[in-house]
């Protein structure tokens, strides 16, 4: 039974769960059991405490037992990357700065979580500070793609998005700051999908760069996504920038036979430095929009070019005073060295962060410094507004956007490390998105004649995801993508 | 790789307060280098008359009461202290 | 040469309110150390800061009791700097866009003797805007330490123009600014306990100059006292340097009120770049008129406002004013007896001098006190009305403040009255109650106007003389002995 229960959309195991067929305790097991077989090779967990997992799924089991399930989500295992609080649980970022940090609570997601029964699952890996686009800035390992062990899964959700394609957990939570759950999700072939800015909570996860944040789901379906999002999402008090929006029921409004939507294409998103292959499965999922009824209009985002720019500036802003925090203060990694307390900041920090942390906190410190934050942030922040516009106007005539995810499949590992800007030009399609505050999806569309999964983009409006959500349905329900699972072998 | 002209690395190192050895800031110079040359991209939009976003999606007033709720016990404070002296943190000497 | 002096302080002002700026653990001064904690206080991974409305109120009645206009939409901003007492390594703070703006504080400095009132002047201020408060260091052998508790508690930061000539002004200055702060409820300004901090900017330029002179920046100036002489010191220092033919180098110096003296902390060229920048983790405020009109509401009148009102509404003297008036409770406790008693003179010189003087023997707060505004007004009255001879009164007014006693009780206990003998007409009362043994036994059962059967005996006895309420409260006394 254990292995047959891998892969299983949640949709299925909580049937099972619910006529008695299988136990929390025994899902969770076959879990721990797949993560000790593969992530010895994947490296997707900076860790994960079996008995607390257990003792969570007894839990749920007791509650099913008492009639008190708390639905779809009760007793299934949700990793978490490790950005992400977890009360009385490690919290590292994947930096040496938080090697030995254990937070003291919860963030407003896994209380959520927590509240729809799911099982808090493991600490999974990132690119430090969750700055990368291929979970190689890790301070702790080096995760690889499940499709190919020598390939990274993208970043940087990497440890997220490989855990779910690899069957460690039925979905896991990871964050967005310029793509880094959509481009993971479509390196591993998963669905992973960014909300609207403010429709999750972001209290509780470590900031990268504050008003381009969100976290969301990775799941291997778009319905097992839509459930997901529907336990995290909605307003909390203790985030200013959540909002009051109601939160539908996106699960119920998935399946719409015969609805009809009318699709953008944006040029700017098909150009230069778009692999073909992707391309070519980009305009096939085109194709199967069209051959549903759905009316495909180009529409212009004349400002694209201007958006990893814009990013760069802002992005490195925020998280240069972001981490200011992390000082060996009041936690993390202090300098055995410091002769003093102000030695004590340029050693700790010398020592705990990685390099691209550090390049990006010296970039966004460059950007802020006297004399130059009207030329660079002040302007970045008005090159948003015109994205932004960009963007809003194009939705005066579609209900979303369908671009590729990412311009290429999986990398290999150390291919881009040392061309910082070749990396950041990777996550070019997904930076938009994060700047104009506007949810965006990437589901499977297909692999390159390597096996590498291609991934799809759709861009909803604002608030859109439920839309958002039973397009990529339409396109799912076709294709069968997500039937397919990596063997794990070799490496 | 481009060395950016008024890119002072030791200056902005210790605004940021990291101690960056001579291979870091050979190689980040030219890396930010590179950066600043394409940001510089962004030089040749027209911005006039265009508003910053600060927020995607800008409400105003989000505030609580004024109510106080019970905080970290001061074990829970101090658990992931690198140094302490009784309930208090510490540190090496402040020096101005 | 002469020279004058140029003055603009920058004063902190911690807000009271019951939570801290951006989170809801509970702000306050004396608890054990890091025991006002949460994450956002000490800026654990993850902490989002979310407003204290309180907060705004206070600041909003700030700028609204000193004249400020208050911001339409103001925003936050963060400041950023590396110091172990800051916990995120940014304040968050409001850069460009304060909440309030221009106001002045008025001001009166010294008169010609204690007994008349000294001239008046409106300060301008420039800004006030709202951040929050840092952690407490203390440096000891081998190492400094930190208590976070009073990390993250609101924090007014009241900046006036360069608009104050001497160490004298800028005491009057703090003294008003202390007393409005303390009359809205904004804050209790406790010097000591780091609740009002002030640092100055001093610079000199010969008398008739317009361009300003050199500045520099005075830190620590941690009591009233201390910002004026260290002004003081500061101004004479630097008249001696250009006497000397030297120049005033822009720097931050450190003044030590124990010992007087001042050293340069930094100079000019050590400045911080404080790389400011909206807080993406903050939405802006918009303050309407609907919240300025309820705030208004709310503020109480002015300290110099209300002085003048005492000497023309009450004619009280000016010396009785200016000990009324700094204290927002003693002065309504002041027009509470001037009003019971109809004699505000009398009131105000009882209150001034007895009761103050009385208190501060017992190391009694106000508050504490039990002779109230009505105990000040009855004796008053007993003493206007002649009841009572002027010594008597003091014995009266003793005895109020050991007992809490009505001023009638007890002159009537003691017999004080002028013209009655308390122990004859107690006398008269036991002789009625023996001789009606019957209506004693009714009032006992509760029939109350069995009393009346006992006062015809008792004023004939005393020719009509006795006061009916003390031959009431007399024979209910007894009555309630019996």
């Amino acid at each position: 039974m254990s292995a047959e229960l891998i892969f299983k959309p949640i949709t299925e195991l909580a049937s099972l769960l619910a006529e008695g067929k299988v136990s929390s305790v025994e899902l969770m097991r076959a879990h721990v059991a797949r993560t000790r077989a593969v992530d010895p090779r994947l490296q997707a967990f900076n860790s994960f405490d079996e008995a607390d997992a257990l003792s969570q799924a007894a839990a749920s089991d007791g509650r099913r037992a008492a009639g008190a399930s708390r639905g779809p989500l009760d007793g299934i295992p949700v990793g978490m990357k490790d950005v992400i609080s977890v009360a009385g649980q490690p919290l590292t970022a994947s930096s040496r700065m938080l090697a030995n940090y254990v937070s003291p609570y919860d963030a407003t997601v896994t209380r959520r979580l927590r509240e729809a029964g799911a099982i808090i699952w493991g600490r999974l890996n990132l690119d430090e500070f969750a700055m990368g686009s291929s979970t190689e800035n890790s301070a702790t390992r080096t995760t690889g793609n499940p499709w190919d062990l020598t390939r990274v899964p993208g970043g940087s959700s990497g440890g997220s998005a490989a855990a779910v394609a690899a069957g460690e957990a039925a979905a896991a939570l990871g964050s967005d700051t310029g793509g880094s759950i959509r481009q993971p999700a479509a390196l591993c072939g998963v669905v992973g999908l960014k909300p609207t800015y403010g429709l999750v909570s972001r209290y509780g996860l470590i900031a990268f760069a504050s008003s381009l944040d969100q976290i969301g789901p990775f799941a291997r379906s778009v319905e097992d996504t839509a459930i997901t999002l529907g336990a995290i999402a909605g307003h909390d008090p203790l985030d200013s920038t959540s909002l009051r929006n109601p939160i539908p029921d996106y699960r119920a409004g998935l399946d719409r036979p015969g609805a009809t939507w009318k699709l953008g294409i944006a040029r700017e998103y098909f150009a230069e430095g778009l692999d073909p292959e992707v391309a070519a499965a980009v305009e096939r999922a085109v194709d199967h929009y069209r051959s549903i009824g759905c009316e495909i209009r180009e529409v212009s985002l004349p400002h694209t070019k201007y958006a990893v720019g814009a990013y760069y500036i802002i992005a490195t802003a925020e998280c240069s005073s972001n981490l200011s925090r992390y000082d060996g203060v009041r936690y993390g990694h202090r300098s055995a060295e410091a002769a003093d307390a102000v030695d004590l900041y340029f050693k700790s920090r010398a020592e705990g962060f990685g390099a691209e942390v550090k390049r990006r906190i010296i970039l966004g410190t460059y950007v802020l410094s006297s004399g130059y934050y009207d030329a660079y942030y002040l302007r970045a922040q008005k090159v948003r507004t015109l994205i932004r516009r960009d963007f809003l106007n194009a939705f005066r005539e579609v209900d979303a956007i369908l671009t590729p995810t990412s311009p290429t499949a999986a990398f290999r590992k150390g291919e881009r490390a040392a061309d910082p800007l070749a990396m950041y030009l990777s996550d070019i399609y997904t930076i938009g998105v994060n700047l104009a505050g506007l949810p965006g999806i990437s589901v499977p569309c297909g692999f390159t004649r390597g096996r590498l999964p291609i991934g799809l983009q759709i861009i909803g409006k604002p608030f859109g995801e439920a839309d958002m959500l039973a397009i990529a349905r339409a396109y799912e329900r076709d294709h069968a993508w997500s039937a397919q699972h990596p063997e794990m072998n070799g490496a | 790789m481009s060395r950016p002209a008024d890119l002072d690395i030791d200056h902005v190192a210790r605004l940021a307060r990291i101690s960056l050895s001579e291979e870091e800031k050979a190689a980040f110079s030219g890396q930010l280098g590179d950066v600043l040359a394409y940001i510089a991209l962004l030089k040749e939009v027209d911005v006039s008359g265009v508003e910053p976003t600060a927020h995607a999606f800008p409400v105003e007033n989000v505030w609580a009461e004024d109510v106080a709720q019970p905080g970290l016990p001061v074990e829970a404070a101090l658990r992931n202290a690198p140094a302490r002296r009784d309930n208090l943190f510490a540190v090496p000497k402040v020096v101005e | 040469m002469n020279y004058e002096a140029v003055i603009g302080l920058e004063v902190h002002v911690q807000v009271r309110t019951a939570s801290k700026m951006f989170t809801r653990v509970a702000a306050g001064f004396g608890a054990p150390e890091n025991s006002l904690t949460d994450p956002v206080v000490l800026a654990l991974p993850g902490a989002l800061p979310v407003m204290n409305r309180e907060a705004l109120n206070q600041v909003v009645k700030a700028g609204l009791m000193l004249g400020c206009a208050i911001a339409p939409v103001c925003k936050w901003d963060r400041k950023n700097y590396f110091y172990p007492d800051s916990p995120k390594n940014y304040q968050i703070s409001q850069y460009d866009n304060p909440i309030c703006v221009g106001g002045s504080v008025e001001i009166e400095l010294p008169g010609a003797s204690r007994n008349v009132m000294g001239a008046h002047r409106a300060v301008a201020l420039t800004r006030i805007h709202l951040e929050e408060d840092v952690g407490k260091l203390t440096h000891g052998a081998g190492g400094s330490l930190i208590d976070f508790n009073r990390a993250g508690t609101p924090l007014m930061e009241i900046v006036s123009e360069p608009d104050l000539r001497s160490a004298d002004e800028a005491f009057a200055y703090l003294t008003a600014l202390k007393t409005i702060m303390i009359y809205g409820g904004i804050s209790d300004c406790d010097m000591e306990k780091g609740q009002m901090r002030c640092d100055a900017n001093v610079s000199i330029r010969p008398v008739g100059a317009t361009a300003l002179g050199t500045k520099v920046e005075l830190k620590n100036l941690n009591s009233i006292s201390f910002v004026r002489a260290g002004i003081a010191h500061e101004i004479r220092r630097q008249v001696s340097v250009v006497e000397r033919g030297g120049a005033i180098v822009q720097e931050t110096r450190d003044y030590d009120g124990q010992t007087g003296a001042s050293q340069s902390l930094r100079s000019k060229e050590m400045a911080h770049d404080y790389r400011y920048f909206p807080d993406p983790d903050l939405m802006p405020v918009r303050v309407d008129e609907a919240w300025k009109a309820r705030i208004r509401a709310g503020c109480p009148e002015l300290p110099f406002d209300k002085q003048r009102r005492f000497l023309s509404e009450y004619q009280v003297p000016y010396t009785i004013t200016s000990v009324l008036v700094p204290d927002r409770a003693l002065s309504d406790f002041f027009e509470e007896a001037a009003r019971l008693s109809g004699k505000p003179q009398a009131a105000g010189n009882w209150i001034a001098n007895d009761l103050l003087r009385e208190l501060g023997r017992a190391g009694i707060p106000l508050g504490a006190s039990r002779v109230r505004p009505a105990h000040v007004a009855g004796l008053v009255k007993l003493v206007e009305a002649g009841a009572i001879p002027g010594p008597a009164a003091r014995e009266v007014f003793a005895a109020m403040m050991e007992t809490g006693e009505a001023p009638e009780v007890i002159v009537d206990r003691r017999g004080l009255r002028a013209g009655t003998d308390a122990g004859e007409l107690e006398q008269w009362c036991r002789e009625a109650l023996a001789g009606d043994a019957r209506s004693v036994a009714d009032f006992k059962a509760g029939k109350d106007s069995a009393i009346n059967a006992f006062k015809g005996p008792v004023m004939r006895a005393a020719k009509g003389k006795a006061n009916p309420k003390l031959v009431d409260e007399t024979l209910r006394r007894l009555l309630r002995d019996a």
